[in-house]
């Protein structure tokens, strides 16, 4: 059963062949069993877990009418609040940090009878691209324990990819959902900025960040989608505008008569050969299933890693200003308030928190702020253009998700920039407030390690990427044969 | 521009309140020569004229009712207090003795 997709899992639980409970254990049987090796989980929640998945199971006995997820398990980004359950963020600063309220996807999450495991692992305060920068510890890719799962959301990709859950949360921010879902052969879609509450996700960079769903196919995606999205009286950025009907889109999977663009800029140099075939491959079977392909050109995304680097770290500089160790958290040191304060920070922060603190005090420092902060804000103007443009001649975009397969644990820890680039085509979706989903588009023919294939929509035409998903993965599937998980190496005991 | 000297690494610890160690500095200075000069890139774009953007969305001013809600306890609110004394957060001292 744990092999199986969420909506199969739905809909044995609706059918009675299975208890949530049977299910949830069934889950905690098999973390104990991989997540030694794959190390997705920060901390397991295993009595709040049983207890909902009780209520489930009751609701359901009694005849209740349930949502259509509900006793299905998920898994949280630990940059989500729970309610009594530790939350960190992937940071020392939060250790042991139990937070007195839910975050609105959390809320949502149990809202839908979802039945949250425990919490993923992630790059500290979601900067990376590896999951390396945890201050814990690092996550493994089940593809290849050596490499890493992608980041910041490593550990909710890892633990889809190694079946310890049907269901993970995320935040993207510059790819962190898609970008580790690319790597490990998942599905990941980072929603138009506005349509998931940010009320109770720990802030990195506000006017980027945004919530979504992680899932091993396209349809268990626009589920956990429609359980989480929707407007929120707490979060001023929420959009009131109803959610788009994106689980009709997955099912309707039809390319035909659509327009799909080719982003001339995000392929060539740089991306690795056995990810653009596995792309260009993805785009001949669109077009075999009727959909016109153009090539699209978007001049100035060549400017959008650099304003990513100077608007993100700029935009954290003031979030984590919170970090104080005044009220929660972290206290260490003497003296006065300030001292403390100094003392906390360094200590509890990791090495690249303190790189894009320090650049982003720099980015917004009297004297630079309009050469560097200022000229980012502008590069986001044209760069929005640039896609509205693009979309006024086709329905969406694409690109692969990634330029290159997992790389090596440790490959390029210690050169901020080689990480970086990894967010080079997801980027722009963030800058845009547009939205974005990876699944994945085969194997690399050099490394036999997963590829992404990125779609990107306008906002609030999230339906989109889940029609075109949807359509691509089917004739993907039978292409192969079966999902491309089932060609991962078994993990733990032969089974 | 494009690099910064370890006496500007240090005054931007002070602002960003970090007590970086003589050898963070010292990285951290050699990183962002690396770092500035791929951020540099962005001087070469053509922005002239252009309106800078600073959020996605064209939303100002977002009210709701003016309702009480059930909100935090002092006692939720102070979990996850490092110190705390009488029902308030328990702070270090932060003005001199004068």
């Amino acid at each position: 059963m744990i092999r199986k997709n969420a909506s199969e899992m739905a809909a044995a639980l609706a059918a009675k062949e299975i208890s949530s409970v049977e299910l949830v254990n069934a889950h905690y049987e098999r973390i104990a069993e991989v997540d030694g090796q794959v190390k997705a989980f920060l901390h397991l929640d295993k009595e709040g877990a049983l207890a909902q998945a009780k209520s489930v199971d009751d609701a359901r006995a009694k005849g209740e009418t349930l949502p259509p997820l509900a006793g299905v398990p998920v898994a949280l980004k630990d940059i989500f609040t729970q309610k009594g359950v530790p939350t960190t963020a992937g940071s020392k600063i939060l250790e042991g940090w139990r937070p007195p309220y839910d975050a609105t996807v959390t809320a949502n999450l149990k809202k839908n009878g979802l039945v949250i495991l425990g919490k993923t692992n992630m790059d500290e305060f979601a900067m990376g691209s590896s999951t390396e920068n945890s201050a814990y510890h690092p996550t493994h890719n089940p593809w290849d324990l050596t490499r890493i799962p992608g980041g910041s959301g490593g550990g909710s990709s890892a633990s889809l990819a190694a079946f310890e859950a049907p269901l993970a949360l995320g935040t993207d921010t510059g790819g962190s959902i898609r970008q580790p879902a690319a790597v490990t052969g998942t599905v990941g879609v980072k929603p138009t900025y506005g349509a998931v509450s940010r009320y109770g996700m720990i802030a990195f960079s506000s006017s980027l960040d945004q919530g979504g769903p992680c899932a091993r196919t396209v349809l268990d995606a626009a589920l956990l989608h429609e359980a989480i999205a929707g407007h929120d009286v707490k979060d001023s950025t929420s959009i009131s505008a109803p959610t788009p009907k994106v689980v009709e889109a997955a099912k309707r999977a039809d390319v035909k008569g659509l327009k799909i663009g080719v982003i001339k800029e995000l392929q060539g140099d740089g991306y690795q050969k056995g990810v653009l075939n596995r792309f260009n491959e993805s785009i001949e079977l669109l077009s075999s299933l009727g959909a016109e392909i153009v090539e699209v050109s978007c001049p100035s995304f060549e400017y959008a890693l650099a304003a990513y680097y100077l608007i993100a770290p700029s935009e954290c500089s003031s979030n984590l200003a919170r970090f104080d160790a005044m009220r929660y958290g972290m206290r260490v040191g003497e003296g006065d308030a300030e001292s403390v304060m100094n003392a906390t920070r360094e200590a509890g922060f990791g090495r690249e928190v303190k790189r894009r603190i320090i650049l982003g005090t720099y980015a917004l420092s009297s004297g630079y702020y309009d050469a560097y902060y200022g000229s980012a804000q502008k590069v986001r103007t044209l760069i929005m253009q640039d896609y509205a443009k693009a979309f006024a001649g086709v329905d969406v975009l694409v690109s692969p998700t990634a330029p290159t397969t997992a790389f090596k644990i440790g490959e390029k820890s210690n050169d901020p920039l080689a990480m970086y680039l990894n967010d080079v085509a997801t980027i722009p979706v963030n800058l845009a407030g547009i939205c974005g989903m990876s699944l994945p588009s085969g194997l690399a023919d050099e490394d036999n390690l997963p590829t992404g294939f990125q779609i990107m929509a306008p906002a609030m035409e999230d339906q989109r990427l889940y029609n075109v998903g949807a359509a691509l993965e089917a004739a993907l599937l039978s292409k192969w044969g079966a999902p491309l998980l089932s060609k991962a190496p078994v993990l733990g005991g032969a089974k | 521009m494009s690099s910064l000297t370890r006496a500007e690494v240090a005054k931007l610890a002070k602002l960003a309140r970090i007590e970086l160690t003589d050898s963070e500095m010292d990285a951290l200075s050699s990183e962002f020569a690396v770092i500035l000069g791929a951020v540099d890139r962005i001087q070469g774009a053509p922005l002239a004229d252009v309106q800078p953007t600073s959020h996605p969305l064209p939303i100002n001013n977002v009210t709701r009712p003016d309702v009480v809600i059930p909100s935090l306890t002092p006692d939720e609110a102070l979990s996850g207090a490092p110190a705390q004394e009488e029902q308030r957060f328990r702070v270090p001292q932060i003005l001199g003795e004068e």
